[in-house]
């Protein structure tokens, strides 16, 4: 589903990601961990396309696609989700219309016919129900007045009814306290865990691996993954912590 | 107004397609009858003979006009107002038309196509045989200089509401009119005023009498067409006792590229426990990317909340005009009266506004609010001014001000000017200001969720201007959000 090769990328002309390597295939969850400032969360901006993350080397490929070629909007639509480690405010924008338009405009750059409103009102009221979001909150103002936790729900909801084809979290689970983290990890499973998804789980912790367990965990660290391996690795990082895989 | 899927004959979507970004910009050929070019007295009998106008009437408009000409053009304002030349001007231009309209199927259907592009529904049988549930608004049409069709005038006959052009009721109903035309903003008001009592051609008069709501919307639909021309139209509503009214009124204009000058005047009387809501869309055409052409827009907007308990809210999304001088305001002479103001005002390219409201608190226990939202982008200037004031009988008063200033990209300007002047003790003055520009951080969000550039920045900027739009009957809500919308296109990226 993606083929990152050899990327390199750059903020403000100073070198993040250093010939980075990863394959994600249809059906896999994968987890990237690794110490502060290794570049994860500029590679979650990078495959969205933030501005301002310039790609200096390497190619792209999500589902045949280059990936780097296309628009953050064309990304969405091509079935990429970018979970935000912090959620934006958008003041006066609820979220039901801001989900709306953002759903019809993915459908139709894909061609479908866009969502009628009663449709769309009950497809956002099963993906609240499901992260135990009250749907009211859905008709505020776009994480306005909510809390870490509620927005990191509110993400997840989002990506519950975009409903892409490849996830990448980056830092979902921070903020959230116990519960609220088994909700989104339950959340994560019943979204995404499918024959022809993938996700890619941006952590520091273990603790959101309890409930949504790895295929794959690699450790980033100076712009590359330096370590691979299964679900045995993050409970070895948790442990020992990053010193002895640097 | 809001697609090109109604646009059926050739001419019109070739006018669409040239106008993809001014949605509007077509003109029609439609007969037109052309009075004296330039500015003289003659213009101003000229005027008044073809209006068939009683004495009275042209002995004001004289009066009117003898005293603009002592007047400086007013300066004070921040705009860059390029002189004009009122000789080169027409101030008469009329479809041909039989003199007097005895109903809808005497109107050039020309004309009617142009409101039906517009998507105003002026067939009143159309909109009868419409949608079970659907709105019934009356509307008044304004063709250039003259009123071409007013609709649902029996309905509102049988209310006891008196909704007519302008030019009839001073001819139909001369001591109603005469007993406030030019007692809320008086003749020699501001130079734009005593230019628009000379020269004025229609409008629209509306009274409401006394314990009656009116049984639907009413709305003008303002159009110029006519090349080099003015358009000065006069709008009059009295609102009786306890009584209330809504009033839409919307504006466009073709694409030339010559500046035409458009100078209104608006007065609303509100007696005792009366309201009057009053929102505008106001989409003349604001000028090319370069800043060639476009709408001079200055605007006198009043009301006098002149009976206890009585309220007006003015609501305005001004979107168009190459440069707009407004400043709809509320005198509050009843004791407990109530203004509003509520403003969204878009500039883009090379266009500059310069609005906001004077609220005049004279009596005891009045209150006043206005929030203003500018938005500027590419070169434009975005200006609020406001006044309050509260005299020395206002004792109690209060006034509650927000101005928000939105700004996109790094060459525009927004700027906010508040004026208050206090003379009683006992007044509660609150004022807010915010300047903000929409953040990356917002855009990317928007962005990564599948909205492109300019969706995403209509998304924020609708959401930026949410207080203002949600006082907008549902119709003119959604017109308007689009609108925003549309005139902000090419502003990012």
């Amino acid at each position: 589903m993606l083929q990152i090769h050899n990327l390199s990328a750059a903020v403000a002309d100073k070198p993040i990601l250093n010939d980075l390597t990863l394959t994600i295939n249809a059906g896999e969850i994968h987890a990237i961990m690794g110490p502060n400032g290794a570049g994860k969360s500029t590679l979650g901006y990078v495959l969205g396309g933030r501005p301002g993350y310039e790609v200096t080397g390497g190619s792209v490929a999500f589902n045949g696609q280059d990936l780097l070629a296309l628009a953050p909007h064309e990304r969405a639509a091509a079935g990429l989700f970018l979970g935000f480690q912090y959620p934006v405010e958008i003041p006066g924008v609820s979220f039901v219309q801001f989900l709306r338009e953002s759903l019809n405009a993915q459908r139709r750059a894909r061609g479908e016919e866009p969502l009628s409103g009663g449709a769309f009102l009950k497809l956002a009221r099963e993906q609240a129900a499901l992260l135990r979001l009250d749907m009211e909150m859905l008709k505020r103002p776009v994480n306005v007045g909510f809390s870490g936790g509620e927005k990191k729900r509110a993400e997840m909801v989002q990506m519950g009814i975009l409903d892409p084809r490849l996830a990448i979290l980056d830092e979902t689970d921070s903020g959230l306290d116990i519960d609220a983290l088994r909700i989104c990890g339950e959340g994560i499973n019943a979204i995404m865990r499918k024959p022809d998804k993938a996700v890619l789980l941006i952590t520091h912790y273990q603790r959101l691996l309890d409930y949504v367990k790895p295929d794959f965990v690699h450790v980033l660290a100076g712009g590359k993954i330096i370590r691979s391996g299964g679900a045995d690795l993050a409970l070895e990082l948790e442990e020992h912590g990053y010193e002895p895989a640097l | 107004m809001n697609d090109i899927a109604p646009i059926k004959d050739q001419a019109a979507r070739d006018a669409a397609a040239r106008a993809a970004d001014y949605e509007h910009g077509w003109s029609s050929d439609i007969e037109q009858e052309y009075g004296p070019k330039g500015l003289s007295e003659d213009t101003v009998r000229y005027i008044s003979a073809k209006k068939d106008e009683p004495e009275w009437m042209l002995d004001w408009r004289l009066k009117a006009y003898r005293h603009w000409l002592t007047m400086p053009t007013p300066d004070w304002a921040k705009l860059n107002i390029p002189p004009i030349d009122y000789q080169a001007a027409y101030y008469w231009a009329a479809p041909k038309t039989k003199p007097k309209l005895g109903s809808l199927d005497e109107v050039d259907p020309e004309i009617l196509r142009v409101y039906a592009k517009l998507g105003i529904p002026l067939e009143e049988q159309k909109v009868l045989a419409g949608v079970e549930g659907a709105r019934k608004i009356a509307v008044d049409a304004v063709f250039d200089s003259v009123s071409v069709a007013t609709t649902f005038r029996k309905e509102l006959e049988a209310a006891g509401v008196i909704f007519r052009s302008i030019s009839e009721a001073i001819r139909e109903y001369p001591d109603q009119v005469r007993k406030w035309l030019g007692k809320v903003v008086p003749m020699a008001d501001n130079y734009f005023s005593a230019l628009n009592c000379a020269v004025f051609s229609d409008g629209t008069f509306v009274y409401i009498p006394e314990g009656v709501r009116c049984p639907m919307e009413l709305s003008t639909y303002f159009r110029i067409n006519a090349e080099n021309t003015g358009q000065f139209e006069r709008t009059l509503i009295v609102a009786d006792k306890g009584s209330y009214v809504s009033y839409l009124e919307g504006c466009t204009a073709p694409m030339r590229d010559e500046n035409q000058l458009h100078a209104a005047v608006v007065e609303l009387v509100a007696m005792d426990d009366a309201e009057i809501k009053y929102s505008t869309v106001q989409n003349w055409y604001p000028g090319d990317a370069e800043g060639k052409g476009g709408i001079y827009n200055f605007v006198t907007k009043r009301a006098l909340c002149q009976g206890k308990r009585s309220k007006v809210s003015w609501t305005q999304v001004e979107t168009g005009s190459a440069i707009t001088w407004k400043y709809p305001s509320c005198v509050l002479n009843g004791e407990d009266s109530v203004g509003e103001f509520y403003s969204v005002a878009v500039t883009n390219n090379h266009q500059q506004a310069d609005t906001g409201t004077k609220m005049i608190h004279n009596a005891r226990g009045t209150r006043s609010t206005i929030i203003s939202k500018g938005i500027s982008a590419g070169h434009s200037n975005n200006t609020y001014r406001g006044l309050v004031r509260i005299g020395a009988a206002a004792e109690g008063s209060r006034n509650f001000t927000q101005c928000d200033s939105l700004l996109l990209g790094a060459d525009c300007g927004a700027h906010t000017v508040p004026y208050i002047e206090v003379r009683n003790p006992s007044a509660q003055i609150e004022h807010e200001a915010t300047t903000s520009k929409i953040s990356d951080d917002q855009m990317f969000y928007a962005q990564a969720r599948g909205l492109g550039m300019e969706e995403a920045v209509a998304l924020i900027v609708n959401g930026f201007a949410k207080e203002v739009l949600q006082q907008l009957p549902m119709e003119f809500a959604v017109e308007a959000q689009k609108l925003l919308g549309i005139s902000l296109e090419g502003s990012v990226g």
